[in-house]
């Protein structure tokens, strides 16, 4: 490699680095829009749940064949990566296959198996186009998939198809050179797939074998820088989010809901029982419950980067399920668009989050919130343990005790507790006459 | 308990009978036969009666966290004052309350569901099952409620108390951890659901029916009027019950 090659592929390496630090720095801004919370109680549970659910897909595994499929592509991803760290330094030192010489025999091996994984990535992708596309699974058809979610979907599985058969050609017309006594290149053996693309090159020219081995080189190693900004855009960033997602879990029994202890001095002192400092001014409460994504937990926000929209909590709500209009893969897409939104005003110079929008009421409707069973099947069903009812429940919380604004029913509900200590109408004083029956029985 | 607080006696457990417990005219029957088996047994408990209040989880679910923190907080003071040490309670809702957020509020108790003190009872040999009533041999499937299963991690004890009873227990297509709820759940009990192509018990109910048992067990207030109300609505009351597991083992016992 020339001088100039070199020099052009250590230019697109820091253009490509310095892209993607400000997009890291944008994101993290984001998910810090929410409000600080501290989760790093328990750090063994932690490690071991990110190990399980997100190294180890865990949960994935409820459905065994798209988890099959999907770890194919993630264990490529995981050993794939180990090759372009010699693409990257052969790119700077202006080697070719820097690793070959020192490795010997382990090499060929080594890209044998990269090979294995590269068609097993390309076999999953197909059959993931397949599902989305022709199959047309349900979860993948729902109204908030429409437009740019499902283009994002497949603009992700051809772009993994195309860089695959970058990294085969690739090495199909290099081996095709190196066995032509091409001093440049270093015969390895038998490469089991690429081998199998050979017939297509041989009757080439020693030429454009070099211009086509040299252009899948480049284009496999800029497609990926490329990608890994496009990652940046995308709700393909749980292959790095959902290992900070999953060390940030829920470690608590799913049914409890989180406290307000703001609200509990005041219920001390309406109900007579001493409170610690009476006399200090309660601490400011910004808003009960949450409006918009500055209400909410950085983990809740977190949450909602980590989500790939895959729609299993979707599939599971039994809301959905009988046709409501609560989907809990929309809530956590609302949240981040929202969270886009205020960002991208932010850094233009622009309002932020006093545009006079809002999670609630422009992104996501009461109808929604209000139809949830609190069942918990959401958050059992995510693969990478996203919170879909905590973030439903903080926005009912608004509502409730900022707008005023729940259902009738709920009202006369709160109206029936707050007078006769049951959510029904019935006089406490009655509450122990189911025993009559028994003293009956007991008389008899 | 205030007649036995008064008499300077201190029962082994609280039985917490819940709001659909006492008022309820079905899950009165419920509240019956769970209390005719503590007596069987002779296990010494005591209900607050009248002092007891809603725990407030609908309040809470619904968004009221201040209905929710005055009903719990009262709650607490009364059974603070008793010194309870433990709770049982026949409701899924109460139980999870009680167990995980009365402790934030200053509220520490030992909290089981009555699915769990039942399995107990069995374990230890102390309720004694005749096999042979009415259920023997029957096709039986259990309904879990999300907030003793997926909210709690409740899935054996009511299974295991079910199949003390000689029956043919059988699963539906989404059971445990892929339960899926009444339709009750998060305050839903009380308002209409909100619209939609179907009404969530129904398609639950549909999913029991198929599975060609004669009963539904139930542990839970709502589950059991909402699966109630389901095989209603497919006109199938006259051969398919809805029994909640204290009924179950009350009648297999004969009290």
């Amino acid at each position: 490699m020339s001088i100039l090659q070199q020099l052009v592929f250590v230019l697109i390496l820091g253009a490509a680095g310095y892209i993607l630090s400000k997009r890291i720095h944008f994101l993290r801004r984001n998910i810090l829009l929410g409000k600080s919370e501290s989760r790093n109680d328990q750090p063994e549970s932690r490690w071991k749940t990110m190990t399980l659910v997100a190294f180890g897909q865990k949960k994935m595994f409820a459905r065994p064949i798209p988890a099959f499929l999907h770890l194919l592509i993630y264990v490529g991803f995981l050993v794939i990566n180990l090759e372009v760290l010699e693409f990257v330094l052969d790119g700077i030192l202006g080697t070719h296959r820097l690793f070959a010489p020192a490795l010997g025999g382990l090499y060929t091996i080594a890209i044998n198996m990269f090979e294995f994984l590269a068609v097993a990535v390309l076999v999953s992708c197909v059959a993931f186009l397949i599902r989305r596309n022709v199959m047309k699974v349900e979860r993948f058809t729902k109204p908030e998939l429409k437009g740019w979610p499902a283009l994002d979907a497949n603009l992700i599985l051809v772009i993994e198809i195309i860089l695959m058969f970058a990294i085969l050609t690739m090495n199909a017309t290099d081996q095709i050179l190196a066995n032509r006594g091409d001093e440049h290149y270093l015969a390895l053996g038998t490469l089991f797939f690429s081998s199998m693309l050979m017939p297509i090159f041989e009757g080439m020219s020693d030429g454009a074998l070099v211009f086509i081995e040299r252009f899948a080189w480049w284009f496999h190693i800029v497609g990926i820088l490329a990608f890994a900004i496009y990652v940046t855009y995308s709700k393909h960033l749980h292959i790095f989010l959902a290992f900070p997602n999953t060390w940030y879990s829920n470690l608590k029994p799913k049914g409890e809901m989180v406290n307000m202890p703001e609200v509990t001095n005041e219920v001390n002192m309406m109900l007579g029982i001493p409170v610690d400092n009476p006399n200090e001014p309660p601490a400011e409460i910004g808003r009960f419950g949450a409006k918009d994504v500055n209400d909410l937990s950085w983990i809740n926000v977190l949450n909602a980067y980590s989500c790939t929209e895959c729609g299993r909590c979707t599939s599971e709500c039994p809301a959905n399920i009988t046709g409501k209009k609560l989907s809990p893969r929309k809530i956590m897409m609302d949240v981040r668009d929202r969270a886009e939104e205020v960002g991208k005003s932010l850094d233009s110079g622009g309002a932020g989050f006093a545009d006079g929008k809002s999670l609630l009421g422009d992104y996501i409707t009461k109808e929604e919130i209000n139809a949830c069973t609190s069942c918990n099947a959401c958050v059992e069903a995510c693969p990478v343990n996203i919170d879909p009812l905590n973030i439903i429940l903080q926005l009912r919380r608004y509502v409730a005790m900022e707008e005023s604004g729940t259902p009738a029913q709920w009202n006369a509900m709160f109206q029936n507790m707050e007078t006769s200590f049951s959510p029904w109408k019935f006089s406490p004083s009655d509450r122990f006459n189911w025993a009559e029956k028994l003293k009956e029985e007991e008389m008899r | 308990m205030a007649e036995m607080a008064a008499n300077g006696q201190a029962p082994e457990v609280l039985f917490w009978v819940g709001c659909a417990g006492s008022f309820d005219e079905r899950y009165k029957a419920v509240t019956q036969a769970f209390v005719k088996i503590l007596n069987k047994v002779g296990v010494s408990f005591a209900v607050l009666g009248p002092e007891e209040a809603c725990t407030g989880d609908p309040a809470r679910r619904a968004g009221n966290e201040f209905l929710f923190q005055m009903q719990a907080v009262a709650n607490i003071q009364v059974m603070n004052a008793y010194e309870v040490k433990k709770v049982v309670t026949a409701c899924p809702h109460c139980f999870n309350t009680i167990k995980n957020e009365y402790p934030a509020l200053g509220g520490n108790y030992e909290v089981i569901h009555h699915s769990q003190f039942l399995q107990q009872l069995i374990n230890e040999g102390k309720v004694r099952l005749q096999g042979g009533g009415e259920f023997k041999g029957k096709k039986i499937t259990f309904h879990d409620s999300c907030y003793l299963g997926r909210a709690n991690n409740v899935y054996e004890a009511p299974r295991d108390v079910i199949k003390a009873l000689d029956v043919e227990l059988v699963e539906m297509k989404r059971c445990k951890t892929k339960g899926l709820c009444c339709g009750a759940g998060g305050a839903q009990m009380f308002k209409e659901p909100e619209p939609g192509k179907k009404d969530i018990n129904i398609e639950r109910t549909e999913e029991a029916l198929a599975t060609g048992a004669t009963a539904i067990a139930v542990g839970c207030p709502f589950c059991l009027t909402m699966m109630t109300d389901g095989v209603k609505n497919k006109n199938r009351e006259a051969d398919v019950k809805v029994y909640d597991l204290a009924e179950m083992i009350a009648k297999d016992m004969g009290i």
